[in-house]
């Protein structure tokens, strides 16, 4: 028996992608297209030319390559010092056996609950007084803790068998190369999926570095993208679009070549049967 | 027990036994010669096990101390700061702060502004949390039946969760342009007018939802098709069998099994919907007329804007507690509610 071809599902699916990916084609189209083909009407759809002059303006009118360096290092120096944060703590609240183990998760766990723009202002007045306005360790260091990562690694090695890591005790090993020598190897899933988690979110991080940072030189990506925005009391579409693919491209092919990974971060939180 | 009649045996008698509960036989050598009396060996021991202790306090402190710190230091503390804060009439940046007690609430709950700031926040949330949710599960159960191509096609909808909330913002400033952007052209073919989304705070808060919903529906269609794909076949098969119609199946069996990930979802998104700020910030900063300021915007437009830091910080604690008590309350609620199987 034949089954009947889900013709409406098909639809509902292609009408899905489409909503997603239009926005993103019209903004690369957008970015390749001069001044007078923008504000054209009726509307062209493609540029005239895939000239790239909105990219060497946009490279020109501020410093893209400075932002790209501070995003580049903000996000690497976060993102791996809270893994290895993460790690320790995990670690330390599994396999350690020390009095008061559940006061220390709790402090970790109830952190999730407080959001970061809460804290907003103490924290700047904080960053103010150490003079780290304007630095790498002022954007990176107030968001360095993870909480997040400390669970769900938690929540992983707490499925590690046991056996292999009394062996390793019997064996001679401390804690400490417990930790690196099997622990770590034997979790490199789980590390990978928190390491892209972490990553994208360092990347696209607005309004901290927004707070702390008001020279161009020191402004990540998405700061810098806004700086485009008001160079010119008229915004030139052309331009903005241009800066706003160079902010989103590398994150989308990061996450095209690692998407299971991603994925498997992102829906570890929830699943915990 | 007589020490001198028994010692030659007692020696691995008394080990063996001491071995039994809790520790490890291969500890303790089975033949010693020079075997100390009992007492003094579990002096000895006490002696070790406390030096043990100390060695892994000392260790819990190194590996798990840092992080902990930077929690106390970076959101505990400040935490409490903001509270005090809010206590006081305090320029950000300025040396002189007066104590004015609870004079920075009493303010917020009579501003004139007030009333419009809570109402943005409350439809804003119910609409980015309810519409993503009716909208991701649409999207799961669609990504859960047997299509070509739904693979790809699920990566393409995530994708945009994880895109920069400013570009996301301003890539759709464009498409929402009255004059030249695709909304404008498409509504334009079907003879309608664009409406004023830049200038009126009505279709200002609807175009910032939008976004919202455009940036994170991947993300809750992502989490209920695992909380779909975690449904065992057989209870479905089961039903099928009982003669229960798609509507009823998905009524009286899947949504209950989805009662948790509901859950999850509705804590995780009612959060990162209350502290949304990027979007409205490269959109509207928060205009036109305030139309689209909600608390979190109200927090840094007041702070770091006009300068209020006591008034600002007064706003934060109001919304944190906010955040406190609906999250106690969705607890209790699923504690009730939802059965995990």
């Amino acid at each position: 028996m034949m089954r009947r071809f889900p013709i409406g599902s098909y639809i509902a699916l292609l009408v899905a992608v489409a909503a997603m990916v239009l926005p993103l084609v019209w903004m690369l189209l957008a970015s390749f297209k001069g001044q007078t083909e923008i504000y054209s009407l009726p509307i062209q759809w493609l540029p005239s030319s895939f000239a790239p002059t909105n990219y060497s303006d946009a490279l020109d009118v501020v410093p893209f390559g400075a932002f790209f360096i501070n995003s580049a290092i903000t996000t690497v120096v976060g993102a791996g010092i809270k893994i290895i944060l993460g790690l320790m703590t995990a670690y330390a609240l599994v396999f350690i056996e020390v009095p008061f183990k559940k006061v220390f998760f709790a402090i970790v766990i109830f952190a999730l609950l407080v959001p970061q723009q809460i804290v907003i202002i103490p924290n700047y007045t904080l960053v103010a007084s150490l003079g780290w306005l304007n630095t790498y360790q002022g954007i990176i260091v107030p968001g360095l803790a993870s909480a997040f990562g400390t669970f769900l690694f938690r929540q992983h090695f707490l499925s590690l068998p046991p056996s292999v890591l009394e062996a390793a005790a019997l064996d001679g090993a401390g804690h400490l190369r417990r930790l690196w020598a099997f622990v770590v190897p034997m979790s490199t899933p789980t590390i990978a999926a928190v390491a892209l988690v972490s990553v994208v979110t360092e990347w696209n991080e607005y309004l901290w570095p927004l707070l702390v940072v008001d020279r161009p030189n020191m402004m990540t990506l998405p700061i810098g993208l806004t700086l485009l925005q008001n160079t010119d009391g008229i915004t030139n579409w052309g331009v903005l679009m241009a800066g706003t693919v160079l902010v989103t491209l590398p994150i989308l092919i990061v996450f095209f070549v690692m998407q299971r990974k991603i994925v498997a971060g992102l829906t570890a939180g929830a699943v915990t049967g | 027990m007589t020490s001198t009649a028994t010692r030659p045996a007692a020696g691995e008698t008394s080990g063996q036994a001491e071995a039994g509960p809790g520790e490890r036989p291969g500890a303790v050598p089975p033949v010693t010669r020079n075997v100390p009396d009992p007492a003094e060996r579990a002096r000895a021991r006490k002696v070790q096990s406390r030096r043990m202790q100390a060695r892994n306090w000392l260790l819990f402190v190194l590996l798990a101390g840092p992080n902990i710190a930077l929690l106390i230091a970076f959101t505990y503390k400040p935490l409490l700061q903001s509270f005090y804060y809010s206590t006081l009439q305090w320029n950000i940046g300025s040396q002189r702060a007066i104590s004015v007690g609870f004079r920075n609430y009493t303010d917020w709950l009579t501003d004139s502004e007030t009333p419009q700031v809570i109402g943005v926040t409350v439809i804003f949330t119910l609409a980015t949390v309810g519409g993503g949710m009716v909208i991701g599960l649409g999207l799961a159960l669609l990504l859960n039946k047997k299509l070509k191509l739904r693979g790809p096609a699920r990566t393409i909808i995530v994708a945009p969760y994880v895109l920069s909330g400013v570009a996301v913002g301003l890539l759709w400033l464009f498409v929402f342009d009255p004059n030249f952007g695709i909304v404008a052209a498409v509504l334009g073919a079907i003879g309608l007018p664009s409406p004023a989304w830049y200038n009126d705070p009505q279709w200002a808060l609807l175009m910032v939802i939008i976004v919202q919903l455009w940036k994170n529906v991947g993300y809750i269609a992502l989490i209920y098709l695992a909380g779909l794909q975690a449904i065992q076949v057989d209870v479905l098969e089961a039903a099928a069998l009982d003669g229960a119609g798609p509507v009823r199946t998905f009524r009286r069996i899947i949504l209950p099994l989805l009662g948790p990930t509901s859950f999850f979802l509705s804590v995780t998104t009612l959060l990162s919907s209350l502290q949304s700020f990027d979007i409205i910030q490269a959109m509207t900063k928060g205009g036109p007329l305030e139309g689209t300021t909600t608390m979190m915007y109200e927090i840094y437009r007041e702070g770091f804007v006009a300068g209020r830091a006591g008034y600002s910080s007064a706003v934060a604690t109001i919304l944190f507690l906010v955040l406190l008590i609906v999250t106690l309350v969705q607890l209790r609620f699923v504690e009730r509610k939802v059965h995990y199987s």
